[in-house]
């Protein structure tokens, strides 16, 4: 990258240190940094719509849709963690191949399940066996979304059905007695409440959430933890400019200090928006401000 | 072969204890069963292990983040701040690393690199963590009153916490360290799938779920009975912990005692 990296072993350390760090190969291990970001970044607003429809359906006066929502937070609360994300993107992956076998192949005879084989007609892959690298790439990108977004999802949703539940009931009945319907009362009085006593579990969840990206290596998407095991391990002078020992112990610490980082600067967020939803609220968070500010 | 011989084959497969291949084809329930079942003693191994030794050291951290003192303050809310803050898997992957580097140079930390003893002591420090602030909360929350009849009857120093401030602080935490027992003996099961080898294939319930799910390729079967075992296994702590939490709360009046709410969480 720089003009001095040229040959790498006429350098002094420092230097050395600023070329190795900027190599393309560590350029994917940036790449991957920002994946994980991404990762947070549509995961968060999608287990938050999947919580919202849940909470929504759990509280639905029709009782199909109240056993369903009931049942998507019990299942996937009472389930340990990781199973399930080993579960869901072989599961989803299946789903959605079936799916497509059944729709693009209708005159297919054979079984999809053949002893231990999961067997679906080509059209039916997915993603196409043609497809470029990038298309595997994303795919897997999209299932593991899906994953996390499934069972954040249910955490959200549970923690929103408390919050809408934890809106004083007077406000209701008040919205009730102005004769406003079941959905104006939903929207315009329950919705716009309920964020600030569904914050602190929200916010929880948000911090469970950062902690839970590196589980994406497990999914099989390459990322952070993949690459600082690809290049802390052991390089060898034949393959490489810059040959090291087994440096993994000093890329995992990198990572450690980045999570924490990403801990400490959601813990400050989170404070601050707190204290911005808590302003006149009916809570003794909002009845602290109040009295600060007279 | 029957399902008898199946289990005398591989119930203890996971201490490295009977049959050593593991099946090749056919893969029966029974299968399942029992080598999923198998590896549920490594998760029980990992959880009781590191909870006892956890709760010393959660206690002395809890007391060194109450402290006034400056110099035990900092370190226990460091302590607390790194191992809660940062993913379990990262702190498998990074104790892992850093075991194997210091095995290089001395032979001591030979034994450290494997998952029994190596990923036991990252599950020791990551509970002491997380209860830690758990008891550090219920220490703040001890009844003042408590306290003030305490020194009123001349209580002081190692008497007073041993009869009045302990008892309370595990009183009031008991619910939420619970939760934390049941927490950490869900993280158990990522022992394996981070750093830690799995010797000889002697790996944890999950391990062997996902050797049948790799085998099979059917998640629908192996992942279920994983979830059973562990079901099975929170509800044997949520009855051992309540036991002990109705000795605790035995002076309270019914009303006061503090109830468990089982709140599931995620992974840390």
């Amino acid at each position: 990258m720089f003009s001095f990296c040229a040959d790498p072993e006429t350098l002094d350390s420092l230097r050395w240190l600023a070329c190795y760090l900027t190599t393309a190969k560590h350029a994917n291990l940036y790449t991957a940094t920002l994946v994980v970001l991404a990762l947070l970044a549509i995961t968060a607003p999608a287990a938050m719509i999947f919580g919202f429809g849940g909470a929504m359906a759990a509280r639905s006066r029709l009782l199909p849709l109240r056993v369903f929502g009931h049942g998507y937070i019990s299942i996937v609360r009472g389930v340990p963690d990781i199973a399930f994300f080993l579960f869901f993107v072989i599961a989803l992956d299946q789903g959605f191949e079936w799916i497509r076998h059944k729709v693009k192949c209708p005159d297919w005879d054979e079984p999809i399940r053949q002893g231990n084989d999961f067997i679906v007609c080509a059209e039916a892959k997915l993603p196409l066996g043609t497809s470029a690298q990038w298309i595997h790439e994303t795919y897997g990108f999209f299932l593991a979304v899906l994953t996390f977004a499934i069972v954040f999802g249910a955490f959200c949703a549970n923690v929103l059905y408390g919050a809408m539940r934890a809106v004083p009931r007077a406000q209701l009945e008040t919205a009730e007695a102005y004769g406003m319907s079941r959905r104006q009362t939903f929207w315009r009085i329950l919705v716009p409440q309920m964020w600030v006593y569904a914050l602190p579990g929200l916010g929880n969840l948000w911090m469970v959430l950062t902690k839970a990206t590196p589980l994406l290596f497990l999914l099989g998407v390459e990322d952070i933890v993949y690459w600082a095991r690809e290049l802390g391990g052991t390089a060898n002078p034949r393959f490489t400019d810059y040959p090291h020992g087994d440096w993994r112990m000093w890329y995992f610490l990198a990572l450690l200090v980045f999570y924490l980082g990403l801990t400490r600067i959601s813990e400050i967020a989170l404070d601050r928006l707190m204290i911005r939803l808590s302003h006149g609220q009916a809570t003794t968070g909002g009845e602290a401000l109040r009295k600060a500010a007279t | 072969m029957s399902c008898w011989q199946t289990v005398q084959d591989y119930a203890l497969r996971s201490l490295g204890i009977g049959e050593r291949l593991l099946p090749r084809e056919g893969y029966t329930l029974c299968e399942h069963f029992t080598l999923i079942g198998s590896g549920l003693i490594w998760n029980i191994y990992f959880g009781v292990l590191a909870l006892f030794f956890g709760f010393f050291l959660a206690t002395t951290v809890a007391l060194g983040k109450a402290s006034k003192n400056r110099l035990i303050r900092k370190p226990s809310e460091w302590f607390i701040f790194i191992f809660r803050g940062s993913p379990l898997f990262i702190q498998f992957f990074f104790f892992y690393a850093l075991f194997l580097s210091l095995k290089s140079r001395f032979e001591i930390f030979d034994p450290f690199t494997s998952a029994a003893i190596g990923a036991l002591i990252v599950l020791f420090l990551n509970t002491a963590a997380y209860s830690g602030e758990i008891f550090y909360g219920a220490l703040r929350s001890i009844p003042k009153g408590d306290v003030e009849a305490a020194d009123a009857y001349g209580f002081t120093g190692w008497t007073r916490f041993r009869r009045i401030i302990w008892p309370t602080m595990l009183r009031l935490a008991w619910p939420a360290y619970t939760n934390e027992a049941i927490f950490l003996f869900h993280a158990t099961a990522l022992v394996f799938f981070s750093a830690f080898p799995a010797w000889q294939q002697r790996g944890d319930a999950l391990y062997y779920a996902s050797f049948f799910a790799d085998k099979t390729f059917n998640p629908f079967i192996p992942y279920p009975i994983f979830a059973f075992y562990f079901i099975l296994l929170s509800l044997s702590v949520i009855g051992v912990f309540a036991l002990i939490n109705r000795r605790l709360n035995r002076h309270m009046p019914k009303e006061y005692r503090a109830r468990f709410k089982p709140r599931m969480n995620l992974i840390r």
